[in-house]
């Protein structure tokens, strides 16, 4: 590093206006045709920065019932023996009470609010809150496009989200409960109507919902990936682009191969439950009564949902990962380290996460030999998820940090990510997992690596780009208690899981009363009860402050409150449709010059000097 | 939708149209969609209790008809460039016939299959046929519905080959020619495996 950074200042409207590039933009004025009354501005818009909150903002509704969710069920688990009667008022008919007054929860209704909070979470919030907010709000501001290669299909994108949420919200109330057989919907459960009291309606609206949500990724991932490759400005070859341009892109191209699959194997599934047909279901007794269904496999669904469900993990982690190296780049003041590194290790990880899928079978009945080749490249992903970990922590060794809230999720997205990865080593062992699966230490596993740190991704992204969308600043003070809270109360929660996993405790189970080697745990499941109450009312202040600040936050009195050097930091503070007010900006270098040649930054639309070479090519 | 704003935001340096280029994604993404069919197929085939039995003629029948309505649509695309409006309607009208024409061919392949004896639920080996052929027609049916739109244009609106109606038009040949080979894909597959 240089001994003497100097803090310069950029004139980006001078070099906009005289580098960039003139697309007759605001010669038509098809700006207005966006933005003409309320309802087209704020509901049916398609101005990509407004569909970006939209998604923002419902994925936050769906976090917050996705873990209140969680919070009912486990009080179940800390403590069984107490009255629930005081949740009466709200759950109705699934809290059941006795001659004493005592409730309890109806475990039909206890297994509904695990599958519905694995579904809501991993696609409602961590698909479409993350991956939908952030592609959209930042693929056209940091490659310097007006909107979406089709904001029309943009704004159907959105509305097919609200519509699977709609769906979805709506079987929460049906007097047969939502359906409850697993996230993962497996065979036959979701095949049988009359399998649970969730198989029937819940599942049809289960699927429904599930069937508009694919579509709705569909629609975002076209336009993500042909705004990316089509869209680009001037300069900004695809080896200038940021990190984040390069997560959401990769994330749009394995989302759009595994989705379809997923509808292919739920099509089935309807075939099964709605024509009678035996694609999974094989001779099945139901009150004594043998089923018409001969042979079918329900492997063969598992092998269906896998293709999509291991990818989906790598859809919900790429996108955290690259909103993590930008924040960590910006906020150490230093250049990422391994930029190319980094996007080989993208493309290496989603490549490995289409042929990893039979890890998640290991036990249910797959071939052992077939496992070892799943073993071997389950394993080989810890590869590129290591260059990763290594490349932030490099990045940040000797910065000048900042420790605001934005960075400190962002560094803790590295630790989540450590210890979560490092368990998947055990699991992804086919003989480990003789011992390990379906117990709580997968549970901590997957809660850790790609729950609370994809969560933190989405905080670092939210906390760092607040006043880009909202030209506001959330409030610090509530961030870091936000942070604390959040990090040692998640450890808190998921540490302990792995201790009674280890033990054999069986995930998924409504009460261990009979099981007397699992008792002497019910004081760490009480411990892990109270530590998720603490952690949920940490996230409530989180959605407090969000909502205060749009309104009261402090304001953003310059274009670069970061100093950042990407794109979307050289629109004017409440960028209108179109983003740029003049020409496009023009990329002169790679998006992450911190620290060079005694700048403190250099913004990306700045000309290489003479002589200078560009970062990005090594 | 506002074709004219995408094509004001369209950046001038690219080869394809973005347009264009989003419909071969979502062309991609379909085409998962029936690999994860076909695959699943030769799984649950190796499993045994398979059914074995022979496709059914009207399948090549309808086969040569859809290969015929994506020739017929290409010259009235070629017509169409050329400004020949005459043959740029009836060769679409014909791809419209043709299109209808298959999918009642896909339907009498389905009797066909009930009169040899493979009725809905008999066995996964012929379920997979329905199921896949079924998908295959629901978008052969999206197909016709673009056509539809196309012979609206080309009967109700002035004949003028302007870009944006030369684009619509690329895409709906795109489409049409995807899911024409999709389907000769679909047949080779369930010929040559089943």
């Amino acid at each position: 590093m240089n001994d003497v950074v100097t803090t310069t200042t950029y004139d980006e409207d001078v070099l906009i206006q005289e580098l960039g590039y003139d697309d007759h933009f605001h010669d038509h004025h098809h700006g207005d045709k966006y933005q003409s009354n309320f309802i087209m501005h704020y509901i049916f818009s398609m101005d990509h920065k407004i569909i970006a909150r939209q998604f923002l903002i419902t994925g936050m509704f769906w976090a917050v019932i996705g873990g209140l969710m969680s919070l009912v069920f486990r009080l179940q688990l800390g403590f069984p023996e107490e009255s629930m009667a005081w949740l009466k008022p709200v759950l109705g008919k699934w809290i059941v009470l006795n001659d004493a007054g005592i409730g309890t929860l109806a475990p039909e209704f206890y297994y509904a609010l695990v599958t519905m909070h694995g579904t809501i979470i991993v696609f409602f919030v961590l698909t479409a809150g993350l991956s939908g907010t952030f592609s959209n709000l930042l693929i056209p501001l940091q490659i310097g496009a007006r909107d979406m290669a089709s904001p029309f299909l943009n704004m159907l994108s959105y509305w097919f989200f609200f519509l699977a949420g709609v769906v979805m919200f709506a079987s929460l109330f049906l007097s047969t409960g939502p359906f409850s057989g697993g996230w993962t919907a497996y065979p036959p459960l979701s095949a049988l109507p009359q399998a649970s009291t969730g198989s029937g309606a819940g599942m049809t609206l289960w699927v429904t919902s599930l069937v508009f949500f694919v579509v709705s990724v569909l629609l975002g991932g076209v336009n993500y990936i042909t705004t990316v490759l089509n869209m680009r400005t001037k300069g900004m070859t695809m080896w200038r682009m940021p990190l984040t341009i390069w997560a959401f892109f990769i994330t749009a191209i394995i989302g759009l191969l595994s989705f379809p699959v997923l509808v292919s194997g739920l099509l089935m599934v309807m075939m099964d439950r709605g024509l009678g047909t035996s694609f999974f279901l094989s001779e099945i007794f139901i009150g004594g009564q043998a089923l018409e269904h001969v042979g079918g496999s329900p492997i063969l669904y598992q092998h269906l949902f896998w293709f999509l469900g291991h990818p989906e993990v790598y859809i919900i982690i790429l996108p955290a990962m690259g909103i993590v190296s930008e924040v960590l780049s910006v906020h150490a003041r230093k250049p990422i380290f391994g930029y190319k590194a980094m996007v080989y290790s993208i493309l290496a990880i989603a490549f490995l996460s289409f042929i990893v899928w039979a890890h998640h079978m290991f036990m249910s009945g797959v071939n052992p030999f077939i496992s070892n080749f799943f073993v071997i490249f389950t394993l080989i992903i810890a590869v590129p998820s290591a260059v990763k970990v290594f490349n932030w922590i490099t990045t940040l060794y000797g910065g000048n940090i900042r420790f605001n809230s934005a960075n400190l999720f962002a560094i803790g997205f590295v630790s989540m990510f450590i210890s979560g990865g490092l368990t998947g080593i055990f699991l992804g062992n086919s003989a480990i997992d003789i011992q390990l699966h379906d117990t709580y230490f997968v549970v901590a596993h997957f809660h850790i690596v790609m729950g609370i740190a994809a969560f933190f991704g989405m905080y670092a992204g939210v906390y760092h780009w607040f006043p880009k969308m909202f030209g506001r600043f959330m409030n610090e003070t509530l961030g870091k208690i936000h942070f604390w809270v959040t990090m040692i109360g998640a450890y808190a929660i998921f540490w302990p899981m792995h201790y009674i996993g280890m033990a054999g405790v069986p995930r998924r189970y409504y009460s261990f009363d009979s099981f007397q080697a699992f008792s002497h745990f019910s004081e760490l499941n009480q411990f892990i009860t109270i530590a998720a109450i603490i952690v949920f009312a940490a996230q409530v202040l989180m959605v407090i402050n969000f909502f205060y600040s749009i309104w009261r936050g402090k304001v953003v009195t310059e274009k670069n409150p970061w100093g950042a050097s990407t794109l979307e930091w050289t629109t004017p503070i409440n960028a209108g449709h179109g983003n740029w007010e003049g020409n496009i900006p023009a990329v002169q270098r790679w998006p992450y010059d911190y620290g060079k040649d005694g700048k403190e930054f250099i913004p990306q639309i700045v000309p290489l000097a003479e002589g200078e070479k560009d970062g990005g090519d090594h | 939708m506002n074709a004219g704003a995408v094509t004001e935001i369209r950046n001038s340096r690219s080869k394809i149209h973005p347009k264009q280029f989003a419909l071969l994604i979502a062309c991609a993404s379909i085409m998962m969609m029936f690999a994860a069919w076909t695959s699943a197929y030769i799984v649950r085939q190796a499993a045994g209790n398979w059914l074995e039995f022979r496709m059914p003629d009207l399948f090549f029948v309808s086969t040569a008809v859809i290969l015929l309505s994506s020739l017929s649509l290409h010259s009235s695309y070629i017509s169409f460039k050329r400004g020949n409006e005459q043959m740029y309607k009836l060769l679409l009208v014909t791809t419209f016939i043709l299109g209808i024409a298959f999918l009642v061919l896909q339907y009498m392949g389905w009797q066909a299959m009930i009169e040899i004896g493979v009725p809905l639920k008999t066995n996964p080996s012929g379920d997979f046929v329905y199921m896949i052929s079924g998908a295959h027609a629901l978008h052969i049916l999206g197909g016709i519905a673009v056509l539809i739109v196309a012979m609206l244009h080309a009967f109700i609106l002035k004949f003028n080959p302007t870009p944006a109606r030369k684009l619509r038009f690329e895409l709906t040949l795109t489409y049409w020619h995807f899911v024409d080979l999709l389907w000769v894909y679909l047949l080779l597959f369930l010929t040559l495996q089943g």
